[in-house]
């Protein structure tokens, strides 16, 4: 990466982030719900791709976990108890169910995994919807207070939206962080090789259960987040779709893509917004959608961009040898 | 343990039903690597089309033609020319996906052009009751699990007495070599595609009459299905019909002598159970990791 290169990436971010701040100010309630509703996916979607982009492991729960945050966020905050208190006690129990999670990746892989993580998701519905006495089963529920930050009160939209995106921001930089650390390259060496990374001195059963409990932690964190985003939840959003949305999310943006959950999410969050003039047919474009970007290439959006950057880059490579050649050629 | 022969009879029923939408499914994974999440909505489409061919006045006989016939177009031909075939090189798990958004299609797609509402489906065994040793079991039952059964029979025949059987085995356990020695390894792959649009369509005109037809009945199928092929072996086909029979048996056991709320979680502990000591299923074999 060149220099103007690098600035020119700063520069992108900053316009973006800047964008996402002020842009948002005059939306209507519904407009800032959906971006809120964007920036929760988009955490819970990190979470998979650390699991899935980036140390392999294919996971078919992360909807339980972020159900499982959604109601330690419902049941501690209507008590009365601080939405961090009920987020210390998200990420530890989603940390931890994350962890035991992993221990079929040790023995399993590819389609069996997915198989058991699906079963896990069900079996997590079955008890949001069975378990009365804790969940409210099928009545759900309601008035999920909204917090108050350092102060602020939060029940208007745009705040808690604000509160959202400063969440998404704080877990992004610390995804940022953990990719570029030693952990991140043993989770990448992970999916490359898991036999080599083994040779190399890599504890591969440690990484691979981490990789399941931090993604599994971070759904819990969208978890706590959603519940006082709807304000009222009951098991029915955290059925196997959850899972299936979100495992979407990551492979269409890109998996294994630092920035694929960001987009991934903004496509299954807002395209079906966009395309609601539409009527009932905008799950329907929305399938075909992505079926065909799926087809035209499988590693999601920013594979697109990142074949078409390295494209560009060898032809630009391959011009300047073409013209050092002719120049040689015609030296005298 | 007064209705236990009921129970037992309902649960082969519904679990042959199970096993011949499984074996489908395990015949794609064979012959292409396709784990198909549609496999549900496969179920679910059939008897739609069938119903929308007697919404023009068609009897039903010529709808059970025309479905089936429309079921191997799209469910067997189109799905493998316009999805498996363009996805099959970028590996496994993209085409999962694929499928998984082939699903929602599917389901919204009938939910806008047919109805949302669940719509009663004509059964084609006669409902009734039948005394069987001196107890009383449904006809309806017993029918299904007739027929089921000698569809699951008439495919093994084929897949185990002819030469195109022969063919598609060779095709399952090793296309390289099957084309060495000449197998058709294309034609064959083709033939599985559509022995799935087939199941799936006997499958859709068995269960339907049972459940109603509604958009949503194929997230519950698909998913007792892929249970089915995964506790009876990922990778055989008589694996996959007995997981189907045993998921069938377990789950109306469980719902009668568990608890209904419970019912659906009785296959998944089995499943977890199965996968963590036995991954390659009951019947299965092995399948090597590669380095």
């Amino acid at each position: 990466m060149t220099w103007s290169g690098k600035h020119l990436r700063i520069a992108l971010g900053v316009a973006v982030v800047a964008a996402l701040i002020i842009v948002p100010m005059n939306f209507n309630r519904y407009g800032l719900y959906i971006l809120s509703q964007w920036a929760v996916m988009t955490i819970a979607a990190m979470g998979l791709n650390l699991t899935l982009g980036y140390a392999g492991q294919v996971s078919l729960a992360q909807g339980a976990f972020v159900g499982i945050g959604a109601y330690a966020a419902a049941i501690m905050t209507t008590q009365g108890l601080p939405l961090v208190a009920a987020l210390a006690v998200a990420v530890a129990l989603c940390f931890a169910i994350g962890w035991i999670l992993g221990y079929p990746a040790l023995r399993v892989q590819h389609h069996y995994l997915a198989f058991v993580t699906l079963a896990f998701s069900t079996l997590a519905f079955l008890v949001f919807r069975n378990e009365d006495w804790l969940t409210k089963g099928i009545y759900g529920i309601s008035n999920i207070p909204r917090p108050n930050v350092m102060g602020f009160a939060t029940n208007r939209p745009l705040p808690f939206y604000y509160f959202c995106l400063g969440s998404l921001g704080i877990v992004s930089l610390a995804m940022w962080w953990l990719i570029r650390s030693p952990w991140g390259r043993a989770f990448v060496a992970l999916r490359e090789n898991p036999v080599r990374a083994l040779s190399l001195g890599i504890d591969t059963r440690r990484y691979t259960l981490m990789a399941f409990a931090i993604g599994s932690a971070l759904g819990g964190v969208a978890g706590t987040l959603y519940a006082p985003l709807t304000q009222y939840i009951d098991p029915v959003p955290f059925n196997l779709s959850l899972s299936l949305d979100l495992l979407m999310m990551v492979i269409v943006g890109g998996s294994g893509f630092f920035f694929g959950p960001f987009l991934g999410a903004a496509i299954a969050v807002l395209l079906p917004e966009w395309l609601r003039f539409t009527q009932g047919y905008y799950l329907m474009l929305y399938a075909v959608a992505v079926m065909l970007l799926l087809i035209y290439s499988p590693t999601g959006i920013l594979g697109v961009l990142n074949r078409y950057l390295t494209e560009r880059r060898t032809k630009a490579a391959s011009a300047l040898r073409a013209v050092a050649k002719s120049r040689l050629e015609t030296a005298p | 343990m007064s209705n236990l022969l009921d129970l037992l009879v309902a649960g082969l029923a519904t679990g042959a039903i199970y096993a011949i939408v499984a074996v489908g499914f395990t015949l794609l994974w064979q012959t292409s690597q396709t784990i198909n999440f549609a496999q549900g909505e496969f179920v679910m489409l059939p008897a739609f089309l069938m119903l929308a061919v007697m919404h023009v006045g068609a009897p039903f006989w010529l709808a059970i033609i025309l479905g089936i016939l429309l079921s191997l177009l799209l469910l067997g031909l189109g799905f493998k020319l316009l999805l498996v075939d363009p996805m099959l090189r970028h590996g496994v798990l993209p085409l999962a996906i694929a499928t998984m958004a082939l699903a929602i299609g599917i389901k919204e797609a009938v939910k806008q052009f047919f109805s949302a509402e669940a719509s009663p489906f004509p059964s084609i065994v006669p409902v009734g009751d039948v005394s069987v040793l001196g107890r009383v079991v449904s006809l309806q039952s017993l029918g299904v699990l007739a027929l089921a059964i000698a569809a699951v029979i008439g495919l093994t025949a084929l897949l185990n007495r002819t030469s195109i059987g022969h063919q598609m085995q060779a095709t399952a356990q090793n296309p390289t070599v099957a084309r060495i020695i000449g197998v058709p390894v294309e034609r064959m792959i083709l033939l599985t595609f559509l022995i799935n649009a087939f199941l799936v369509a006997l499958a859709s005109l068995l269960i339907t009459p049972i459940y109603l037809a509604k958009f949503s009945s194929g997230e519950v199928l698909g998913q007792a299905a892929f249970i089915a092929a995964i506790v009876g072996g990922f990778n055989q086909v008589r694996g996959a019909i007995a997981g189907g029979l045993l998921i069938g048996v377990v789950d109306n056991l469980a719902a009668a002598y568990v608890s209904t709320q419970y019912r659906a979680a009785v296959p998944l502990i089995l499943l977890i159970v199965i996968i963590l000591f036995r991954p390659q299923g009951l019947l299965g074999r092995p399948e090597e990791r590669t380095v």
